[in-house]
């Protein structure tokens, strides 16, 4: 791995996107399980942060409360300032489709359609007109190098372009969130260097990025790590 | 790559601008749901198959049933159903033809109705048992005399019973007027009287009467019994046999017409007592063909409902196995901003999509069997332009029945565990 984690500059304005208060989450039981508790954390803009743990850590509840695909039994959720703790599950959709962007370790592409088309996909439930889906979609793939693969099938792809193709969903609704869940889980070492390569890149353009990880590894390309332990955050 | 990566969606930040609510418009919805069905082009045929098929034996049925009853409307329309007869009517107390109150200007009286298309009085004449003979000698042996039947007709009889003449003409109402001695022959009465031409103007002899034949009959539609007999103008035969009056009045009508010139007819002839003449009017061909479609229809309706219900439960099966198969896209499509019932939307446009192909083929190949059968038979192929076009929507309605349980089930798809899975 390359030592280019110091270099990246920054370009933290200080506002956080992200506050968490005293976050919990109990699923209901019977028996109650206690997947997170005493969850404080704030994201500023412009930050990239890796959250690392052993698997049942309660790293993907964190995860799935951060993309709003849950919600939290305690404590509250600040999203660009908006509390989104109490939000109705239309509502929690809406800020999906519009703030946050995912990136899953499976890439969950539609193997039928083209990339563009899967990148389109980023954009299909918020507003935006066909054609200006189509340019952004190009652009996008510009953007993770893939505009010559436009209209190839996710089969056709490499695991690399197809977590590429992935991240370029993601981007194109422009959230203001990036939260990727074990982005290098199914792919080699050289190909998931390229994928930590493009996080650099979007780092240094000032996107706020979540990697959920438990490659040590992987999680030290972010500026800043943190473990989760139990359901309790932990300094590394 | 270049270094501008999301400059665009900084700006965006920036701009701090938030459009609340997720929206799904018609046209991506309608994209979406056909672009997935394209994806596996010979699952969707299948699944349209049962509805193909019940939507095809149900035009079929209908249209068949419907062909068939209007051949067996058409084969007797023609005649019967333009065919109206005004009789005395019997006297109840004895049992026994009333006398005749049927006035001489009936073809006057009658032409007057809308729908009359012709009249004729007819009358069997009582000759007092003279023999016909075709020769002024009487012969002893009488071999050259035959018993044939008299008929007094009005000139209009010869069109209500579409008869057509051999050669010569019929009398007309100077003839009868005048009650000249004149007389048509019937084809058979011609044969049996040996006269076969007119234009040597032949006499016969009704007794000691002598008529001039004027016209010989090739056939006649309606009354087969004018074929054996000598037709002599009313007018004449009031005044030579003393006939009292016209003992029938037969009537030709447009189609559909004839029940109302029934009622209106004897109001006509006889305004005093309508009671005392009967009209026989041919049954309404409606009802005929309501009655053969019925029978038919019932049977095969019930089948085509049933294969229609066995094609439901085809699309729902199917969908249901596409909704856990496409768990994955789902969760994928909830975590990018896709509300239940967008979901749901989908899943519902894609089983009526299935139901509107399958309807629309299943009219096709229904109207293929009806013209097919129709041509084995030559029959004129008869259907409804609504079953037709009403087909695809059928199909389409039965898609959304199908697809509701599916679409709910996908729309209860909860994202976590969706993208849990591969």
């Amino acid at each position: 791995m390359t030592a280019t984690v110091g270099e990246v500059p920054v370009p933290s304005t200080g506002r956080p996107v992200v506050e968490l208060r005293d976050l919990g989450r109990t699923f209901p039981g019977p028996p109650p399980v206690t997947a997170l508790s005493g969850i404080d954390l704030v994201l500023p803009e412009g930050s990239y942060t890796s959250i690392v743990g052993p698997s049942g850590s309660g790293k993907s509840t964190l995860l799935h409360l951060l993309g709003l695909l849950d919600r939290a039994t305690e404590g509250s959720y600040l999203l660009d300032g908006d509390d989104v703790s109490d939000l109705d599950d239309q509502a929690r959709t809406a800020i999906r489709a519009q703030r946050i962007g995912f990136v899953f370790q499976a890439f969950h592409l539609l193997a039928h359609r083209s990339a563009a088309e899967n990148v389109e996909l980023g954009m299909l439930y918020s507003r935006v007109p066909r054609r200006v889906r189509a340019e952004r979609a190009v652009e996008a793939l510009d953007r993770v190098g893939l505009a010559h693969r436009r209209s190839f099938s996710p089969v056709t792809l490499s695991g690399g372009e197809r977590q590429r193709v992935a991240i370029a969903r993601a981007l194109v609704g422009r959230p203001s969130l990036l939260l990727a869940d074990e982005p290098t889980g199914n792919l080699d070492t050289a190909t998931g260097e390229s994928i930590l390569a493009l996080f650099d890149e979007l780092h240094a353009g000032g996107l706020t990025l979540v990697v959920i990880t438990h490659d040590r590894e992987v999680a030290a390309r972010a500026e800043r790590t943190v473990a989760i332990r139990d359901g309790r955050l932990e300094a590394v | 790559m270049s270094a501008p990566i999301i400059d665009a969606a900084v700006d965006d930040l920036d701009a701090g601008g938030h459009h609340e609510g997720s929206s799904f418009a018609p046209i991506d919805l309608v994209n979406e749901a056909l672009t997935a069905l394209l994806a596996r082009p010979s699952r969707a045929a299948l699944t349209a198959l049962g509805t193909v098929l019940g939507v095809a034996a149900l035009i079929a049925t209908l249209g068949l049933s419907r062909t068939a009853g209007a051949q067996i409307v058409s084969s007797f329309d023609e005649l019967a159903a333009t065919e109206v007869r005004v009789e005395p009517g019997s006297n109840r107390a004895f049992g026994q033809r009333q006398v005749s109150t049927i006035p001489w200007d009936a073809e006057d009286r009658l032409l007057r109705l809308n729908g009359v298309t012709a009249v004729g009085t007819e009358s069997d004449v009582d000759v007092g048992g003279a023999l016909a003979r075709s020769v002024p000698v009487v012969d002893p042996l009488g071999r050259n005399e035959s018993q044939i039947p008299v008929v007094a007709a009005s000139p209009g009889l010869f069109d209500a019973t579409r008869a057509t003449l051999r050669t010569g003409r019929t009398f007309d109402h100077g003839h009868s007027e005048r009650g000249d001695p004149v007389v048509v022959l019937g084809p058979a009465a011609a044969a049996r009287l040996r006269i076969d031409r007119v234009d040597n103007i032949p006499a016969i002899f009704i007794g000691d009467q002598s008529f001039a034949v004027i016209g010989i009959l090739d056939d006649v539609a309606r009354r087969p019994r004018l074929l054996s007999a000598i037709i002599l103008p009313d007018g004449t035969a009031r005044q030579q046999f003393a006939l009292g009056a016209p003992a029938a009045v037969q009537i030709e009508v447009d189609v559909g017409a004839a029940s109302l010139i029934g009622e209106q007819s004897v109001i006509a002839l006889s305004p005093n007592d309508p009671s005392l003449l009967r009209a026989q009017v041919p049954p309404e061909p409606r009802s005929v063909r309501a009655n053969v479609e019925d029978d038919v229809n019932a049977l095969f309706v019930v089948l085509g409902g049933v294969s229609l219900l066995v094609g439901a439960l085809g699309i729902a099966n199917v969908t249901l196995v596409s909704v856990l198969e496409r768990t994955g896209e789902i969760g994928l499509r909830r975590a990018l901003g896709a509300r239940r019932r967008h979901i749901a939307a989908q899943f519902l446009t894609e089983s009526a999509a299935v139901g509107f192909l399958g309807g629309l083929l299943g009219a096709t190949v229904g109207i293929l069997v009806i013209v097919g059968v129709s041509a084995q038979r030559d029959w004129t192929p008869v259907l409804d332009a609504e079953l037709a076009l009403a087909a695809p929507l059928v199909g389409a309605a039965v898609g959304l029945l199908a697809g509701a349980y599916p679409a709910v089930r996908a729309a209860s798809t909860e994202p976590i565990e969706a993208l849990r899975s591969g």
